[in-house]
């Protein structure tokens, strides 16, 4: 199935480690698209994949990685099938990353400008001179305030919130098709988290980046995506537009996640935790693997995998409960009052509003 | 209307700067007051750099301040000499740290880890006494005792952060300062160790000062909270006011970028800037009750506007 609106197509993705205790599944057959000009969120706890699935995209899997199966489609060529050099050309130039830690990500003993400048020097074969000049361009657009200034600085002098800056800076600087965020803003403040995700929001408009998000900050996740796929245990479990995950929820992990945050109305009273940890992917379960710390697990749960059941066009749900067979379940009440409030969207959304429409 | 509560830490004017007197001194805690009751929650919160982590380690003496005062149960923290004497301060107040791979030795096993308060306080009668002490603390936080001969590395974060705090309860404590204890965990364990740190203080009674920049976990832990920026704190009140009616405009920036995962709610986001420069003047400022229990850090022309803003969120009538 091909969609020119897709600028990377993943399918049937798997991904295995090898350690001494023996092989980790870490990616088990995961598929989804990524299309243009779209942020798309991977939420899901460490250890879901979600940081493999996105490494996998710039190959820049660990030495003890080995793809097993699958396929990665950038422009009509599998990602997987390159070599190291031909990566080299892709990196950077077409799909950048940004990684969590401003702190690590840049090299402290070079000058800032010139670790901006340098994507261009290699990629565009830009001269030196020529390349300083867009990296202060840069710097201007991304707001570090009197970039001429500070252009020749050392990544020391600026706080974590300019640093991380710099690093966007630095991967947005060959305006890259995709552009992939991995916890950029967690070890930040929320003012500066708040600037950041502004500022990306603000680039992505600009330049038409297609971005994939990866956070476990669910908050984030309503502000900065159009589409979200939630991953547990090396699989996706659900995914769908934003709405559609937040206030339609299907998969129990979602309700459980969505559940376990207190908001700023949460009231008195324990938070409902979702019990329990995350398998052990040396030896995954069979079936739904969320199923022994779900409160709705079935007795197929523990035997088959579940399928992806279609809620919608747009979005798709791998479990049981889906099932015309499966029995009616009640969510938590907060899922429930989500769903409610979908309701009510829906309701509204089938026709653009009319204007002056008078209500009897 | 005044409080028959029994204050269990008082802080006065305390001042903590590092490098006095030279180019580069710093004030990372400049005058912070504020007391806490016995049994209750007092959530601090506030970006990196406000002092508040500062603030914690300084209460349970691990810097000499550079000025005001320090009560736990009434006494001076910075007077106890004896070596006696600090030995049972620091049985009475214990941390629990925000990264459980740091903050856990990984070459003892967690027996040893638990056990070392009970040991240097002399706690157990016996080897056996020992053994069973730790593996009643296990089970307590929800581990069980076959972990004991377990080292650190073999557990997750969420477990590592339970034997942390099995390791602070150990000493039966009455007061837990807890820095960041959630920070480094994900979102689905957040709330287990959240749920444990609530169910433990009803159980044994305790008192704890939570530390953390996550507000939406902070206002739901803590029956009061202070919140800090540049060393002081700015405003303190009941949690549920702080956050709803937050009085001092830096607490209403705070409070506008947290994000809420709702996507409605988040696409219709203001966000609430802050100008420092408010902060900056040289007007002397103090604590100010606008309205009860809810104190904002105030000069004397401000709190006309302060107990304005109070009367127009109703929580005070003219």
């Amino acid at each position: 199935m091909k969609n020119p609106e897709n600028v990377i197509e993943v399918r049937n993705l798997e991904i295995n480690f090898h350690t001494y205790a023996g092989e980790v599944k870490a990616i088990r057959d995961v598929s989804f698209d990524l299309r243009k000009g779209e942020t798309l969120a991977i939420v899901g706890e460490s250890g879901s994949g979600k940081s493999v699935t996105t490494r996998s995209l710039m190959g820049l899997l660990a030495p003890n990685a080995e793809i097993k199966k699958g396929s990665i489609m950038f422009h009509g060529e599998d990602i997987i099938k390159k070599s190291e050099k031909d990566m080299q050309h892709i990196r950077g130039k077409d799909i950048a990353m940004i990684f969590q830690d401003p702190m690590t990500s840049l090299d402290p003993t070079m000058r800032i400008g010139m670790q901006i400048a340098e994507p261009l020097m290699k990629h565009k074969g830009l001269k030196k001179k020529e390349a300083i000049a867009q990296a202060l361009e840069m710097l201007k657009l991304v707001g570090i305030t009197n970039p001429e200034g500070r252009i020749n600085d050392y990544p020391y002098q600026f706080s974590g919130g300019m640093r991380q800056r710099i690093v966007i800076a630095i991967a947005l600087v060959c305006y890259p098709e995709v552009l992939i965020a991995d916890e950029p803003t967690t070890a930040l403040d929320v003012t500066i988290q708040a600037q950041i995700l502004d500022l990306m929001k603000d680039l992505q408009n600009r330049i038409d980046t297609s971005i994939i998000f990866i956070t476990h900050d669910l908050g984030v996740v309503a502000g900065m995506a159009d589409r979200v796929a939630v991953m547990y245990a090396g699989k996706i479990v659900e995914y769908g537009t934003v709405d559609e995950i937040f206030f339609n929820p299907q998969h129990p992990y979602t309700w459980g996640l969505l559940n376990s945050m207190p908001t700023l109305d949460t009231e008195d009273g324990s938070l409902s935790a979702i019990p329990g940890t995350p398998p052990d992917l040396l030896e995954p379960p069979v079936g739904d693997a969320f199923a022994a710390r779900s409160d709705y697990a079935m007795k197929i749960d523990t035997e088959q995998e579940p399928p992806f059941f279609k809620v919608s066009d747009t979005h798709y749900a791998a479990t049981w409960l889906l099932h015309p067979d499966a029995p009616k379940v009640t969510p938590p009440a907060e899922i429930v009052r989500r769903q409610q409030k979908f309701a009510e969207m829906e309701m509204q959304r089938p026709e653009p509003p009319i204007k002056n429409a008078t209500k009897e | 209307m005044p409080d028959e509560r029994k204050k269990i830490l008082e802080v006065h004017h305390l001042k903590q700067y590092f490098n006095v007197g030279k180019r580069d001194e710093v004030r990372a805690v400049d005058d912070v007051s504020f007391d806490i009751y016995e049994g209750e929650t007092f959530g601090l919160v506030g970006e990196s750099g406000s002092g508040k982590t500062t603030a914690g380690r300084a209460i349970i003496h691990l810097y000499e301040p550079t000025d005001g005062e320090i009560l736990f149960n009434g006494r001076d923290v910075s007077k106890l000499h004896t070596k006696a004497e600090m030995h049972e301060f620091r049985r009475e107040m214990q941390m629990i740290f925000q990264d459980p791979y740091a903050s856990l030795n990984p070459r003892m096993k967690v027996k040893d880890i638990v056990a070392e308060g009970i040991d240097i306080h002399g706690l157990a009668k016996d080897d056996a006494d020992r053994t069973k002490q730790v593996e009643d603390l296990l089970e307590i936080v929800g581990l069980n005792k076959d972990h004991s001969s377990r080292y650190p590395h073999e557990f997750s974060g969420g477990q590592r952060q339970r034997i942390g705090i099995a390791r602070a309860l150990a000493v039966e404590p009455k007061f837990i300062i807890a820095d960041e204890p959630i920070s480094a965990l994900d979102v689905s364990i957040q709330a287990q160790v959240v749920n444990l740190m609530k169910e433990l203080q009803v159980k044994q009674n305790l008192t704890y000062l939570f530390i953390a920049h996550d507000l939406s976990m902070v206002k739901y832990i803590s029956d009061r909270i202070g919140v800090m920026h540049y060393g002081k704190i700015l405003e303190i009140g009941p949690a549920d006011e702080v956050y709803s009616h937050p009085l001092h405009a830096y607490t209403k920036s705070l409070i506008s970028a947290v994000p809420v995962p709702d996507p409605e709610f988040e696409r219709a986001r203001k966000q609430v800037a802050y100008d420092e420069s408010l902060e900056k003047d040289d007007k002397k400022r103090r604590m100010v009750e606008i309205a009860p229990g809810h104190f904002v850090r105030a000069a004397e022309d401000e709190v006309a506007m302060y107990t304005q803003r109070a009367v127009d969120a109703g929580l005070i009538t003219d």
